[in-house]
């Protein structure tokens, strides 16, 4: 099977880390060689696989030896639950510096080293919730990730972002081999909300491949730096996620995503009532107005 | 008296602009004029200062060119930290020719290149901490060292650097002047930017925190501002103000010192010469320290006498009369330069396109020598420099701003000068189209060319590359024959 990439977009706070790390999990229970790349400064995206608090990550390493030149890829690559390899990127603390031009570096850090090239059938990019430069887009250019999962909610700003993310994958899409593969519904228990990304992913032009529950469970397997599969294999959740990899490793419906009209969007969000319907007459009204 | 008529030059402008796609002839058609005595405001025939087209070829530089390499660069005792990769400080070494007397890596430091090397890591992770101990070691290695300036390159501006707080932390902890400048290349549309944000930097972290320094001043201080010593140009300068009786206190920056920066609002009067590069302190001090300024011509006997006298002019009998006298002094050497040269140089026609002064104040020293400027234009001037440059130049004059390497050519081969005057990158393309080329920017490694003295030199060097023999070898005998003996011969 050739090499699948895939990178995991979402709001920030949504559970994209959480849910990749679950997910892969489950992929390395079926027997599938994974590797996960952290794109993120914060560096949180192995944690759970490694039982590591941060893991050391390329830019860090980098930087103590002067330059990516000088690191090895057995400096930065480290093997965890089920032989899932593992790198971060790295980054800046926040304020300083330029944490887009770390992920550019370390993507391109790991494409010349062939962290690729051996038999691997997926690796997961799991990106920082908001895509404010072009080094957050990195993983979405041309030969790396094809198949983009936004990871969402039915809450209103975490749908604004889906819809954000779907307008980004369009631009490279038009000109590359990248595709909106679908929506993971991280579920925040609000009303019909399976409907509602339902009815989301229908007006993107893509699916919601599965409706992960909340549960406690995610929780208790975190603060022990484990995914739910490791932690409690026989947990309700832990069969969640293994539907969700088994959905992934089925899934061969990759589009170019139609981004819908911030209109379009507020409509859907009003009819399921997560929206007031807006009153035009109070715009622009102040409240002593109001009163007269 | 130029050769080509008004309708001539303006049918000349207009067959050169119809190469061009319509919106880049609309765009280019505002930047080329043909000199009208009668207009006062250049504004109206001329648009200048704006952003050049892409696909053009421009000769225009940066900010970054025109804060370290203009502005900062030639103060001589301090450091000038090219603050980011190395290419924008290796590059720009050492290549403007601004003479100064010390001893270079103890006191000077004039044509060291100092970087902070940028590395990928640096732009990911910062470079403030690097910046804060490369202060430290530049203040181990080099005690002496008055001060320090923080030339930004591009990615300090794009990274987020806090360069002002790692200058005010250190500056305060080794009690030197650190002077963070945000001349980052991108901005602007050309190296005037860069002007001017270095003087504002000058402002705030040099002239201000030095308000109230003590200084002994007398009643015939001045200062030589814009002259950046290029083969000694303001030595040139000083020696004459000096005769006359006054009092040079700083100069700026060719050769000058961070004291000297300071000490310059105590002057009487600041004299100008690069009026696009410095008139913003100079109007700062006016506004602030009520010194006066103005602005002055030393290129040429003609314009150095006017100006001697209108700066005599702001003084008393003691210096009116110290003027004349210089004037009288300096007659019979620089009528001997025009005696032996204008004979060799008459007539000759000379374009010009330099960068923000000098293709309006070289303009006399040519006229000078009998010979006529037929051409001239700015890289980087604004309109208030057209203003000036409309009388300089003769009606029918052609004028042309930020000119492309298309249009400078095509110019050339029409207007057919004697001589063209610009710089190292228009060099070689004209010489090779056999025709005598200076560089104006950096005299062609010679000058002075200001002052008496200067006149000399530049008196020389154009007969000297006018008259070449060279130019006689451009056609190979065999062509040379005539086409029938050509043919015959074979």
């Amino acid at each position: 099977m050739a090499l699948r990439q895939c990178a995991i977009y979402g709001k920030g706070g949504i559970g994209k880390s959480t849910t990749t790390q679950n997910l892969v999990a489950g992929l390395a229970e079926l027997g599938k060689k994974v590797m996960i790349v952290g794109c993120d400064p914060k560096a949180d995206s192995t944690r759970l696989i490694l039982h590591a608090k941060a893991q050391t990550t390329i830019m860090h390493l980098a930087a103590e030896a002067g330059s990516v030149e000088d690191l090895e890829l057995d400096d930065v690559l480290k093997v965890g639950f089920g032989d899932i390899k593992c790198v971060e990127s790295g980054g800046p603390e926040p304020g300083v510096g330029c944490a887009g031009r770390g992920v550019i570096t370390a993507i391109n850090f790991l494409e010349e080293e062939g962290a690729y090239e051996e038999d691997m059938d997926f690796v997961f990019y799991d990106v920082l919730g908001d895509v404010v430069c072009g080094g957050f887009a990195m993983p979405i250019r041309e030969n790396k990730a094809q198949e983009i999962y936004i990871v969402c909610s039915g809450e209103m700003m975490a749908m604004y972002a889906a819809n954000n993310i779907s307008k980004g994958i369009v631009k490279y899409a038009n000109s590359g081999s990248v595709r909106l593969a679908g929506l993971i519904c991280n579920s925040r228990n609000t009303d019909r909300e399976d409907e509602l990304i339902d009815a989301l992913a229908a007006k993107l032009g893509t699916r919601m491949i599965h409706f992960v529950p909340r549960d406690n469970v995610v929780q208790h397997a975190e603060i022990r730096r484990m995914t739910v599969i490791e932690y409690d294999p026989k947990a309700k959740q832990a069969q969640e996620y293994r539907d969700l990899a088994q959905k992934i490793i089925d899934n061969d419906r990759f589009v170019i995503p139609e981004p819908i009209s911030m209109d379009d969007l507020e409509d859907l969000l009003m009819e399921f009532g997560i929206m007031e319907v807006e009153d035009e007459s109070i715009v622009g009204k102040t409240a002593d107005s109001a009163v007269a | 008296m130029s050769e080509m008529t008004r309708e001539q030059t303006e049918a000349l402008i207009q067959e050169v602009l119809e190469v061009y796609p319509e919106k880049a002839q609309k765009d280019r058609a505002k930047h080329l004029t043909i000199n009208d005595q009668e207009i006062e405001k250049s504004s109206k025939c001329i648009t200048s200062n704006r952003k050049s087209l892409p696909g053009v070829m421009t000769i225009r530089g940066c900010a970054y060119a025109g804060s370290k390499g203009v502005v900062w660069g030639p103060v001589k005792d301090m450091i000038h930290l090219s603050h980011g990769p190395v290419g924008c400080g290796q590059y720009s070494r050492a290549g403007r020719r601004n003479y100064y007397v010390g001893n270079t890596g103890v006191d000077t430091f004039g044509t060291i290149n100092f970087t902070s090397d940028f590395q990928e890591k640096d732009i990911v992770f910062g470079g403030d901490k690097k910046l804060n101990k490369i202060v430290d070691e530049i203040n181990m290695l080099f005690p002496l060292a008055k001060g320090l300036s923080i030339q930004s390159e591009c990615p300090i501006g794009l990274i987020g650097d806090d360069i002002e707080a790692v200058a005010k932390q250190k500056g305060k902890e080794l009690n030197k002047t650190i002077v963070p400048v945000r001349c980052e290349g991108f901005r602007g549309v050309s190296q005037s930017l860069g002007h001017h944000i270095a003087n504002d930097a000058i402002r705030d972290w040099v002239i201000d925190p030095a308000t109230g320094k003590e200084f002994e001043s007398t009643d015939y201080d001045v200062t030589i501002i814009g002259d950046y010593n290029i083969g000694g140009d303001a030595w040139a300068s000083r020696i004459l103000l000096e005769e006359m009786g006054l009092r040079v206190i700083a100069q700026w920056s060719g050769d000058g010192t961070l004291a000297e920066m300071e000490n310059t609002p105590k002057a009487k009067l600041n004299l100008l010469h690069c009026y696009r590069s410095m008139n913003y302190i100079s109007r700062y001090m006016e506004e602030k320290f009520g010194v006066p300024w103005m602005e002055y011509n030393f290129f040429g006997p003609t314009k150095i006498e006017e100006s001697l006298r209108a700066i005599a002019a702001q003084f008393d009998d003691k210096i009116k009369e110290g003027a004349e006298k210089v004037i009288e002094k300096y007659k019979p050497q620089w009528q001997a330069v025009v005696d032996k040269y204008r004979p060799r140089l008459e007539g000759k026609r000379v374009m010009l396109y330099v960068g923000g002064l000098r293709p309006r104040h070289i303009i006399g020293a040519y006229e000078d020598l009998g010979m006529e400027v037929v051409g001239t234009g700015y890289e980087f001037a604004h309109n208030d420099d057209y203003d000036r440059t409309i009388a300089e130049v003769g009606n029918a004059t052609l004028i042309y701003d930020d000119v492309t390497g298309y249009e400078f050519e095509e110019f050339v081969k029409r207007v057919k000068p004697d001589l063209i005057g610009s710089g190292i990158k228009e060099k070689y393309i004209f010489q090779k189209m056999g025709i005598p080329f200076r560089q104006m920017h950096s005299w062609d490694y010679s000058g002075p060319y200001h002052g008496y003295d200067g006149f000399a030199i530049f008196a020389r060097d154009m007969d000297m590359t006018l008259n070449n023999p060279c130019w006689d070898s451009m056609t190979p005998p065999w062509k040379r024959m005539g086409d029938e003996t050509a043919i015959a011969a074979e």
